[in-house]
């Protein structure tokens, strides 16, 4: 399984498999709202918490289809499945590949996008641990969707209007958390549901995704 | 003793819905016109909100059929996943415009309604948004039968799509409350004693009502078979080719 891990790293560091290209889209999406809303202070502060937490998530979408889709072309998604570790230990493996790849570099520029975004000074903390804790569920829900189109061209498309609505509960709940600790308000039954949305993608969803593989393999 | 699950074979299906569908729409066209002409000129305008309030005959029916029709995909997955009965599955593809138009009609008649009440078209509020989410959710669903060329890997990646999706459309809707505070009324009708909605319109309402359930089955029925007819001409033209 670590072996799997390293090597999912590997690939999506050094085969140009689209490691950063998520950072440097939040990135621009965190420059692009400003100049089209306007740089008044009050303004971006009140859309920080929002535009920060659908940027982590379209910035999750924008390297979902490539989870499978190399492994599914040559081959090695069958070898995978017929190897020894159970189909959804490597589901989660991929999911985590995707996450540290992904999700965690997104964590840890969140807060300087938060500083151009002017997002207030209390809000910081909440914004990383509402990243921290969301982006893994992101990450999971994200490779169940890359797992039901794997066998199609083109499935790019498809994958974002199958994988945005189940992204919902968890942008309501992350945006919120943030939202609320920037006014200063009580964080913990936002930050309570957040968490059971990951704990709950985590341990249920690698059952469907690998499901859903083994269909595809058929 | 016959049993629920002879209509698994679709030839048992077909004969039986041969005779039944034409019933079923026939009422389906009579009951529903009952209600909503009864609904519409024979009931007195509400004293506040004057005729509008009419369209409840169009919106709750749609509202109600739009979820059920989502509950019926998702019994019917689980009966295509559990014991593999092709009618089932076809049934589930064919439920899914329907409930798409469903929702699209009572957000459509609720739009309508909300401009000379609420002043607004749209609001973000907690019921309007799960909707315009359950619609996001038949989309998906409806896109990926439609991507997928094999019909066995169709319907088995759509149902695991419709058992994972129902969770988190349940999620979607209690994050919708928390998010925001609502603008819509409760529910019009409930089993408890002590109604906020009078006979008067509860009357009509109920026929209509059982009118839309009519229609759902109509359709349901009709497009199973389209499905099902679809697949034996597939099945005749491979065998044609085989030869």
């Amino acid at each position: 399984m670590i072996a799997l891990l390293i090597r999912d790293l590997r690939l999506a560091i050094r085969a140009g498999g689209g490691f950063g290209l998520g950072l440097a889209f939040f990135l621009i999406l965190a420059v692009l709202v400003p100049l089209g809303v306007g740089p008044q202070p009050a303004v971006l502060a009140a859309i920080a918490p929002g535009v920060l937490w659908v940027g982590a998530l379209l910035a999750c979408l924008l390297s979902l289809d490539r989870i499978f889709a190399l492994d599914w072309e040559d081959g090695s998604l069958d070898l995978l499945a017929t190897a020894p570790i159970p189909l959804e230990a490597v589901v989660t493996i991929k999911a985590l590949a995707h996450w540290i790849t992904t999700g965690l570099p997104l964590v840890l520029a969140a807060p300087v996008l938060g500083v151009l975004l002017n997002l207030s000074a209390d809000a910081f903390g909440w914004l990383v641990l509402s990243l921290l804790v969301g982006t893994p569920a992101l990450s999971v829900i994200g490779t169940f969707g890359a797992a039901l189109t794997v066998g199609l061209k083109r499935g790019g498309l498809l994958l974002s209007l199958l994988v945005l609505p189940l992204y919902i509960p968890t942008l309501v709940f992350g945006a919120e958390l943030v939202s609320r600790g920037a006014a200063g308000l009580t964080t913990q039954t936002a930050l309570l549901l957040l968490a059971g949305i990951t704990a709950g993608a985590v341990a249920i969803l690698p059952f469907a995704s690998a499901a859903v593989i083994r269909i595809n393999l058929r | 003793m016959s049993s629920f699950w002879e209509y698994a074979n679709p030839r048992k299906f077909m004969r039986t819905t041969n005779w039944l569908l034409p019933l079923v729409a026939a009422a389906s066209v009579v009951v529903t016109a009952t209600g909503l002409i009864w609904g519409f000129f024979f009931t007195p305008d509400d004293f506040r909100q004057g005729s509008t309030v009419k369209i409840i005959f169009l919106h709750v029916p749609a509202a109600l059929m739009a979820i059920n029709a989502w509950i019926m995909m998702l019994v019917a997955s689980l009966v295509w996943v559990v014991r593999r009965h092709h009618v089932s599955a076809l049934a589930a593809k064919a439920a899914a415009p329907v409930g798409l138009v469903m929702t699209l009609i009572a957000l459509f008649t609720g739009a309508v309604w909300g401009q000379p009440m609420w002043g607004t078209w749209w609001a973000w509020d907690p019921r309007l948004t799960s909707f315009l989410i359950l619609f996001l959710f038949y989309l998906g669903y409806i896109a990926l039968w439609a991507a997928i060329d094999d019909p066995d890997t169709g319907a088995d990646l759509t149902a695991v799509l419709c058992l994972v999706g129902t969770v988190f459309a349940l999620l979607s809707r209690y994050a919708a409350f928390f998010w925001s505070q609502g603008l819509h009324q409760g529910a019009s009708l409930s089993l408890q004693p002590g109604t906020r909605v009078d006979w008067a319109y509860k009357a009509p309402l109920y026929v209509s009502m059982s009118g839309f359930v009519l229609i759902f089955v109509a359709l349901v029925l009709a497009g199973t078979r389209t499905e099902i007819r679809a697949r034996r001409m597939k099945a005749l033209v491979a065998r044609e080719r085989m030869a």
